[in-house]
C-alpha cells in the first residue's frame, strides 16, 4: 500500500452553528435572523471538508457549483479566491446562501452527513457571498469579446438574472424587462427582510448591472409590448415571468375583507415596505389573530411576518408536521418565534360579519389515511367535527400558477394544462421560435434554485444557438 | 422615471396629468389602465388612459383628489417626474359594431369614456353619451364628447346644466321612444354604475361597467382586485375591468372598497398634519 504523504486529518464532526438573533426579540424586528458565519467560524466549518475526490455535492446541486474548491479556499482564508470560484457558476451567492434548500440538495449526500456532521456548504456560500459584497469594489470578471447578438430577459427574478448573467459573460447584449418597479421578483416582493435583507439582492442586481446587464424596471411584456415586437429587435427571447397567479383554498367567503392570498399579504409587507406604515404609503392593517392557511415555505414567511406585525399567527395545517413541506430550518424558526400550529386541520369557511369583515374560520378534524401520490399520508376528514376559531385575517398560502400575462398575449407559444408555458426540459426551448422559457413560468411554483438551474440550461442553450 | 408634461386641475377636486410615456401611448387601448407610483415610497394606484396621443408620446389620465396620494400628485408640476408609471394593464373594452349605445360617466368616468366612445363612433356604432354631476361646475371634457358622439345629454343633481336628478334619470332616457340602446357602458363611481346597472336590467339591455378596485401590481400577482361576478371570483386587472353589470356583486365590491378606509383617513390626517 502506497504511504499517504499526509498525516491522516481527525475527523470534525462539529459541525459549526450559525449565530443567530435570540427568538425573542427577532420575533419583534425585521431584521435579519440569522447573523451569518465569522471568518473564524467559517474558516474553521471549511476545514472540516473531506475535499472529497468524488464530490456528492457538486453533482446534487442545480448549478453545479465547484464546492470543494470553494471551501478549500475558505479554509485557506483566500475569500477572494473562494469567491471567483463560486461566482463562475452562481452570480447570486448571498441569495442562494440563504434560501436554497441545501439539506435537500448539496448537503443531502455530503459524506459526512451519515455521521451527523454534514458541511454547511450553504452558510459557508452565504459567508463568501456577503464577504465580497462587503469589500469596497466587487471583482468583476475579465470582460468578454462582444458577439454583437442582443437577448431580451422577462422576468427580474432569480431565472431572469441568472440567465442575464450567463449570457452577459458569453459577450452577448442583454436587456431585462420587469414588470414591477423593483428587480428580484419573488426576492424582492415574497421573501421577507428578515430571511433575505433587499439591500442583499439589491448588491446582487447591481453586480449584474456593472456587469453591463441592461434594465427596465415598470416594463410588463405582453401589455407594454408585445413578444412579436421584441422578437424584431432580439435575437432570442428568454421567459422567466414566475408563478404569480395566487390560488385560493375553494371555500365560501374568500372575498372577505382580511382575506388575503400569500402574494399579497407579502408584497405589501416586503416590496411596498407596508412595515414601515405611514412612513410608506402603502396601507396594512394591524390584525390581531392571523390564520395561514399552508404549510410551505411562504407560509411560514406570512406566519413569521404577521408575528412580527403583532399578531397571534396560527398555521392551519391539514396534515400532521412530518408532512410540512417547509424547510425544518424555517419550521424550527416559526416554532421558537411563537408561531402556533394546528395540525390536521381543514378550513372549509371563513365566517365574516356584516362589515365584511373576517371573525372567524370554520374547520374539520382530520386523520391521517393512506400514503398519496406524492408519498405523504393524506388527510382524511372525520366526519361531523366541524369547529370554529376566532380570527380577523386568513392567508391563503397555497400556492400559485404559472402568471398569464405571456401566455395570453403570445400567439404560437404551447401552454401546458395548468397554464405553463412548456418547454424541453434539457435546452428550455419552447414550441416558438427564439424564444426560451424556464422556472416557474415552465414548472409552475418551485424553488429559487431550480430555477436558477433551468435557467442556466436555457441561457446554454440560447448561447448555442446564437453562436451557430 | 415617467416625466410630466402638464398637471393641472380642472374643476374642483379633479385634475388632469400628461405623461411622456410613449410605449404606453403606442399600444394603449380604449379602456385599458395604467399603474402610477408618485414616489419612491409611494403606493401604487391604478389609473384609466382617458387620452393620448401616439406622436407626441403621451397618455393623459383624469384622477379624483381622495387620499394622500393623490394630493401629494397634484402637487406635481410639468418637467416633474413620476417614479412609476406602467401599463397598458387589464384587458380593452370589446368594441364592436353593436348599434346604438350609450355611454354613461360620472366623475373620473365622465373623462375614461371619452376613449371608449371615440373607439365605437369609429366603428360605426351610434353613440349617445351621458354624464352626470351634482352641478354644472364638475363637469368638463364636453367639447371632446361632442366630437365622439351622436348626442350628449347632461344630468345635474341641481338642476344647473341639463336634466336635473341623477342617474335614475336613466330610465325616463331609456323610456323615450324610439328603440333602446344595445348596449349601455358605464364609467364613474361604484355607486353610479350599480344604480346605473339596476335601470338597465329590467329591459334586459347589456350593460358593462369597468370596475375600479383596490390594486398593488395590476398583473394578477396579488389578487386584492377580487370581484364576484356571475358566482365566481374573478380578478379585476387580469379577467376585467370590464364586465357584465347585471352580474357583479355589488355590495361585496362596495364593501370590498372599503377595506383601508380607516388608515386612509390617518394617512391622510397626518400628512396635512405635515
Amino acid at each position: 500500500m502506497p504511504e499517504d504523504p499526509k498525516p491522516k486529518p481527525k475527523i470534525d464532526l462539529n459541525r459549526r452553528e450559525m449565530p443567530k438573533q435570540e427568538e425573542h426579540i427577532r420575533s419583534h424586528n425585521f431584521l435579519e435572523v440569522a447573523l451569518g458565519y465569522t471568518s473564524e467560524l467559517a474558516m474553521a466549518e471549511a476545514r472540516r471538508c473531506l475535499q472529497c475526490k468524488k464530490p456528492f455535492c457538486v453533482s446534487d446541486c442545480p448549478v453545479q457549483i465547484k464546492i470543494p474548491e470553494f471551501i478549500q479556499a475558505i479554509a485557506d482564508g483566500d475569500f477572494a479566491a473562494g469567491s471567483r470560484i463560486l461566482k463562475e457558476r452562481n452570480s447570486l451567492p448571498s441569495v442562494c446562501g440563504r434560501v436554497c434548500p441545501q439539506e435537500e440538495q448539496c448537503e443531502k449526500h455530503c459524506s459526512l452527513s451519515k455521521r451527523g456532521g454534514t458541511i454547511a456548504i450553504g452558510r459557508l456560500e452565504r459567508f463568501l457571498g456577503d464577504w465580497e459584497g462587503a469589500q469596497s469594489e466587487m471583482a468583476l470578471p475579465e470582460a468578454v469579446h462582444p458577439t454583437g447578438k442582443k437577448v431580451a430577459i422577462i422576468g427580474g427574478g432569480p431565472a431572469g438574472l441568472t440567465a442575464a448573467a450567463d449570457l452577459i459573460k458569453a459577450g452577448h447584449q442583454v436587456v431585462i424587462y420587469e414588470a414591477l418597479h423593483k428587480m428580484g421578483g419573488v426576492l424582492y416582493y415574497g421573501i421577507p427582510e428578515f430571511r433575505l435583507p433587499k439591500t442583499i439582492v439589491d448588491r446582487e442586481v447591481d453586480y449584474l448591472r456593472r456587469l453591463g446587464v441592461e434594465m427596465h424596471t415598470d416594463f410588463v411584456v405582453g401589455k407594454t409590448r408585445s413578444m412579436d415586437s421584441l422578437l424584431e429587435d432580439f435575437d432570442a427571447v428568454f421567459v422567466a415571468t414566475g408563478a404569480g397567479l395566487p390560488w385560493f383554498m375553494e371555500m365560501p367567503g374568500n372575498n372577505f375583507n382580511g382575506v388575503y392570498s400569500a402574494n399579497e399579504y407579502l408584497t405589501r409587507i416586503n416590496l411596498m415596505k407596508g412595515y414601515t406604515y405611514p412612513r410608506n404609503d402603502t396601507p396594512i392593517k394591524r390584525h390581531k389573530k392571523v390564520a395561514v392557511l399552508g404549510g410551505g415555505n411562504v407560509a411560514m414567511d406570512c406566519a413569521r411576518t404577521a408575528l412580527r406585525l403583532g399578531a397571534e399567527a396560527t398555521i392551519v395545517y391539514r396534515r400532521s408536521r412530518t408532512e410540512l413541506p417547509a424547510r425544518l430550518e424555517e419550521i424550527e424558526n416559526a416554532e421558537e418565534e411563537g408561531v402556533q400550529f394546528r395540525y390536521l386541520t381543514l378550513p372549509v369557511r371563513t365566517i365574516g360579519d356584516d362589515r365584511f369583515n373576517v371573525t372567524a374560520l370554520e374547520c374539520l378534524k382530520m386523520e391521517l389515511g393512506e400514503p398519496d401520490a406524492s408519498g405523504r399520508r393524506s388527510p382524511v376528514p372525520v366526519p361531523g367535527s366541524e369547529f370554529i376559531l376566532p380570527f380577523d385575517s386568513v392567508i391563503h398560502a397555497i400556492g400559485n400558477s404559472p402568471n398569464p400575462l405571456i401566455p395570453q398575449t403570445t400567439p404560437g407559444l404551447t401552454i401546458g394544462k395548468k397554464g405553463n408555458v412548456v418547454i424541453d426540459s434539457e435546452t428550455g426551448k419552447t414550441s416558438k421560435e427564439r424564444v426560451w422559457a424556464g422556472g416557474d413560468i415552465a414548472t409552475g411554483a418551485a424553488t429559487v434554485i431550480s430555477a436558477m438551474g433551468a435557467a442556466r440550461k436555457a441561457a446554454s442553450s440560447i448561447h448555442e444557438f446564437l453562436m451557430s | 422615471m415617467v416625466k410630466i408634461l402638464e398637471n393641472k386641475m380642472i374643476v374642483p377636486n379633479i385634475c388632469t396629468i400628461t405623461v411622456f410615456a410613449p410605449e404606453i401611448a403606442q399600444s394603449v387601448k380604449a379602456g385599458q389602465f395604467v399603474i402610477l407610483r408618485v414616489e419612491e415610497d409611494g403606493e401604487r394606484i391604478p389609473l384609466t388612459v382617458s387620452d393620448w396621443d401616439v406622436e407626441q408620446g403621451t397618455i393623459t389620465l383624469v384622477y379624483l383628489l381622495v387620499g394622500k396620494t393623490t394630493q401629494r400628485l397634484a402637487t406635481f408640476t410639468a418637467n416633474d417626474t413620476l417614479a412609476t408609471v406602467v401599463g397598458p394593464l387589464g384587458n380593452a373594452m370589446e368594441i364592436d359594431r353593436f348599434g346604438k349605445v350609450i355611454c354613461i360617466g360620472g366623475c373620473y368616468g365622465i373623462a375614461s369614456i371619452y376613449p371608449i366612445a371615440k373607439a365605437l363612433k369609429e366603428k360605426g356604432n351610434q353613440v349617445t353619451i351621458i354624464v352626470e354631476a351634482r352641478s354644472s361646475y364638475l363637469l368638463f371634457w364636453q367639447k371632446k364628447l361632442k366630437s365622439v358622439s351622436d348626442q350628449l345629454i347632461v344630468i345635474t343633481r341641481d338642476g344647473s346644466q341639463g336634466m336635473p336628478g341623477h342617474i335614475g334619470k336613466l330610465q325616463t332616457i331609456l323610456a323615450a321612444p324610439g328603440t333602446p340602446p344595445d348596449r349601455v357602458i358605464v364609467n364613474g363611481c361604484n355607486y353610479l354604475m350599480m344604480r346605473a346597472a339596476q335601470e338597465t336590467s329590467p329591459m334586459n339591455i347589456k350593460t358593462i361597467v369597468s370596475l375600479n378596485t383596490l390594486m398593488i401590481d395590476g398583473t394578477g400577482m396579488c389578487g386584492v382586485c377580487r370581484v364576484t361576478v356571475n358566482s365566481s371570483t374573478k380578478f379585476a386587472c387580469v379577467d376585467g375591468p370590464h364586465f357584465d353589470a347585471h352580474e357583479v356583486d355589488w355590495d361585496e365590491l362596495t364593501q370590498r372598497r372599503k377595506a383601508y378606509l380607516s388608515e386612509e383617513s390617518q394617512t391622510m390626517r397626518s400628512s396635512q398634519a405635515q
